[in-house]
């Protein structure tokens, strides 16, 4: 009597997922299936460098199926819904697939059209998104036809895909103007609905140092209310403007919209509430959510999909032998800043402790929350891992799931609670 | 009861609360409804509308379910109050105000 797990979406957690179970779990009593609508596997890190010609669209993107280890059924299909109380999967055109356990691991959606006038007039003219790979496209050519004026970098609100991209974003416009000998003609301003640079206090302070040493001003609590394309500004909700000649702006990002038509599956954003330790789904207990898909928190980020894995394959096979879940997962994240200049910064954090300076993973090692030339090739680097590491569902050598303590220098209290 | 680094007490409605540096509550049932005037008068809100009163009490039961309060995307779905007129009832910011009015922890916010 054959076992069948299914995976919604074939992305990093899908993938990492379907590999690591298929290793753990034997194929004559367990089946594997991950659904996507496509088949182009997109390496996601790659979009910040695509404006500013470092990477090339061709070279970001790969088959879905091709990164699924044998004995793994991809499903090339939109899901509709799924019904969590008959443990059933309804794709679109009325095929069902029924499970024993359910992986929802469809990521986050983009959603511009939510901020009023964000699609309107200016957009692919002067209002770009980098965040996908046709808007990171078009703000190539935008970028490479701007000769000065006013650039702003605007996030709308959180959560979003990788918190520390617009700020990389800002520091890359920094190095890219000056390469070019216009920076004196470029102002670029940062207006973010943090109040600060990144959420975490030690590396707020740090991040929000670097844009000030790189001349970006920065817009603290800006709740963008409504982008005028024609007036060329934005306009938070408490009515302060923000003028620009160009703006690259991170829309809104929901769940996948099947979440939001599954009863009982998602919350009113459309990820999936689940326990931050397990990884299983406050819906039912045959349902886990892991990366961007899960409301956890914790930053929405590849490497935060990767420590999960371990956990969530753990707690799969535990399931489905009713046997009690591993509560392993620390919220273990681990993110490459780049700086511009060849350079790059490295953070590594979990739920508990922040991003703090010293070295990575041990006191020997990458320096951590310091721009450096070694973190910037680890950066590039983690293409070639991404591909062949993560997506295989394989530990990084030396690199555990749980965050390591021993390079990192702790703050006074006193400075903690700040 | 042990009082959090950076707290301390006040008096609202002639009861002693505990509330941290930016003032928002760190015992939620510490809250009665009573509070809410004074409390929003704190803020600046001098008169209180019925809307006013959705939001408050969609924040309390927000974090009885949740464990944190919404942020002002959820408020903007969830509450049945769009996103601009929050910002019209709560103009300086309507997940941190509402919260403390609404005698809530800081919203964890997103991370």
């Amino acid at each position: 009597m054959g076992q069948h797990i299914v995976i919604l979406g074939g992305g990093t957690g899908g993938t990492l997922t379907a590999n690591r179970l298929r290793r753990m779990l034997p194929a004559t009593s367990v089946a594997i299936t991950v659904v996507d609508e496509n088949d182009e596997h997109l390496y996601q890190p790659g979009l910040l460098f695509v404006p500013f010609g470092l990477a090339h669209a061709e070279d970001l993107v790969r088959p879905r199926h091709r990164q699924l280890h044998a004995g793994i059924d991809f499903v090339q299909s939109a899901v509709d819904h799924v019904d969590v109380a008959a443990d059933r999967v309804h794709l679109q055109g009325g095929a069902t697939l029924d499970y024993d356990v359910l992986v929802v691991a469809s990521g986050s959606t983009l959603l511009p059209e939510q901020t009023e006038g964000l699609t309107g007039p200016g957009w692919g003219e002067k209002v770009f998104t980098f965040y996908d790979l046709p808007g990171a496209r078009a703000l190539e050519t935008a970028l490479a036809g701007f000769d000065g004026g006013r650039l702003v970098v605007n996030v709308v609100d959180m959560p979003i895909k990788c918190p520390v991209a617009p700020l990389e974003f800002c520091f890359l416009a920094d190095w890219y103007f000056q390469e070019r000998g216009i920076r004196d003609r470029v102002e670029i301003t940062y207006a973010t609905p943090l109040d600060g640079a990144f959420t975490k206090p030690v590396a707020s302070r740090a991040l929000g140092g670097m844009l000030r040493s790189k001349g970006v001003t920065t817009v603290t609590e800006f709740n963008t209310g409504e982008v005028d394309g024609a007036g060329g500004k934005l306009i938070g909700y408490d009515g302060r403007e923000v003028p620009f000649d160009l703006a690259v702006v991170v829309p809104l990002h929901g769940g996948a919209a099947f979440v939001g038509r599954s009863p009982g599956l998602g919350d009113e954003l459309n990820f999936v509430p689940s326990d931050e330790h397990t990884l299983q789904s406050h819906a039912r207990p045959n349902v886990f959510a892991i990366g961007d898909a899960a409301s956890l928190p914790i930053s929405k980020a590849g490497s935060v999909t990767h420590f999960e894995g371990e956990v969530l394959c753990e707690n799969v096979r535990r399931f489905l032998r009713g046997e009690p879940l591993d509560a392993g997962y620390d919220g273990h994240a681990n993110c490459f800043i780049e700086t511009g200049f060849s350079k790059a910064l490295l953070i590594d954090f979990n739920y508990d402790t922040e991003p703090l300076p010293g070295h990575f993973p041990t006191r020997v090692g990458l320096p951590l929350l310091r721009e450096s030339h070694l973190n910037h090739l680890g950066k590039l680097m983690f293409q070639w891992f991404y591909w062949h590491t993560l997506l295989p569902g394989r530990d990084i050598p030396g690199v555990g799931s749980a965050m390591p303590h021993s390079g990192k220098r702790e703050p006074a209290v006193t400075e903690a609670m700040r | 009861m042990s009082i959090a680094v950076g707290g301390y007490q006040k008096t609202v409605a002639g009861v002693t609360v505990d509330v941290n540096d930016e003032g928002f509550f760190l015992a939620p049932e510490q809250w009665t409804e009573a509070m809410v005037p004074e409390l929003a008068r704190d803020e600046g809100i001098a008169e209180l509308t019925d809307r006013h009163w959705q939001v408050i009490r969609f924040m309390r039961k927000e974090f009885f379910e949740k464990g944190t309060g919404p942020t002002v995307r959820v408020l903007g779905v969830a509450s049945g109050v769009p996103v601009k007129e929050l910002y019209q009832l709560f103009p300086k910011g309507p997940a941190k105000v509402a919260a403390r009015i609404a005698g809530i922890p800081k919203p964890r916010g997103c991370i």
